[in-house]
């Protein structure tokens, strides 16, 4: 397997990186599914607990759904960014699908995706506008993902968000070099 | 129910806001709330602009938590303070999934920046 660091060319690296990046989720659903009897067999407040903050959580990747079909659908954005856009788009898709089948295993109601988000898109008028706006919400949702790690009282579920934390930390990194900014500006995420 | 409600209000009278905080420094903080919050639109959390002075789960179209709509808290920046130390222990069953700031100096330059918030350009349109 090549290493990510010995590789000189950016797009080499980049294409690498993007191969791996699914991986991260891969096992976090791997996870989820092999703990499902335990998943099912729990109830009371600990799961309903645990449900809410994947409610959450759910929430706010349905929004990032949404945020990343207003960035590829705006015109703004050209390949290989609009590419990358789409896969990240592709990796909420692929968060959201496991945070409701979870909720559900949990005995809970996955929330919906909104009819209508209220995006600020009169603000977004070139593709560093866009870059900048995911950013700020792959940062966010980084901040969130850490706030919810330690709440679970299921173990396997904070493993689960930490990885997906994990991929979103590499998403905003990504926006954030794309944006020619310092892709990981501090040694701790908050 | 009348006992979590007295727990609550006690709550409140205990947290204080502490120290004056930076609005600049609370901004960059704000990043934090960013996956949920705005000041100006509602996201998978309330809108910001008019917090201070707001009641708890009072935002017209916002689909609160049953926990957060009985809270009865006025949001203040003693409340906030509570509130942003440890959420779901001031309003157990809030869907503010978050562990909390641990940090009072940090909870108050936030807090400061939600007050000076108010009077920013996007709170004003």
């Amino acid at each position: 397997m090549s290493s990510f660091l010995a590789i000189t060319n950016p797009n080499a690296a980049r294409r690498l990186f993007l191969g791996r990046s699914g991986l991260l989720l891969s096992g976090a659903a791997v996870a989820l599914l092999a703990g499902r009897d335990v998943l099912a067999a729990k109830s009371g407040g600990s799961a309903a607990g645990d449900a809410r903050i994947l409610n959450t959580a759910l929430g706010a990747e349905l929004e990032a759904i949404a945020a990343y079909q207003l960035g590829a659908e705006s015109g703004l954005l050209q390949k290989p960014v609009l590419d990358l856009a789409v896969q990240f788009q592709g990796h909420h898709k692929a968060h959201a699908d496991l945070l409701a089948k979870t909720v559900q295993k949990l005995g809970g109601k996955a929330v919906s995706a909104k009819k209508k988000y209220d995006f600020p898109a009169e603000s977004l008028k070139s593709q560093a506008d866009v870059l900048r706006f995911a950013a700020t919400l792959e940062q966010g949702a980084v901040s969130a993902y850490l706030g919810a790690v330690p709440l679970f009282d299921n173990r396997d579920l904070s493993k689960a968000a930490a990885s997906i934390l994990g991929d979103e930390a590499m998403h905003w990194a990504v926006l954030r070099n794309a944006l020619g900014e310092n892709p990981v500006p501090d040694a701790f995420v908050s | 129910m009348r006992r979590s409600a007295l727990a609550v209000a006690l709550a409140l009278v205990a947290g204080s806001a502490g120290a004056k905080g930076d609005p600049a420094r609370g901004e960059q903080l704000y990043a934090r709330c960013a996956a949920c919050h705005a000041l100006a639109y509602d996201r998978v959390g309330p809108h910001h602009c008019g917090l201070i002075g707001r009641k708890a789960g009072t935002v017209a179209g916002f689909d609160y938590s049953p926990a957060m709509k009985k809270s009865g808290i006025v949001w203040t920046a003693r409340t906030l303070n509570r509130f942003l130390a440890d959420p779901a222990r001031l309003v157990p069953g809030t869907t503010m999934t978050y562990a909390g700031i641990p940090d009072p100096k940090e909870r108050a330059d936030l807090i400061a920046y939600l007050e000076a918030a108010a009077t920013s350009p996007q709170c004003r349109k």
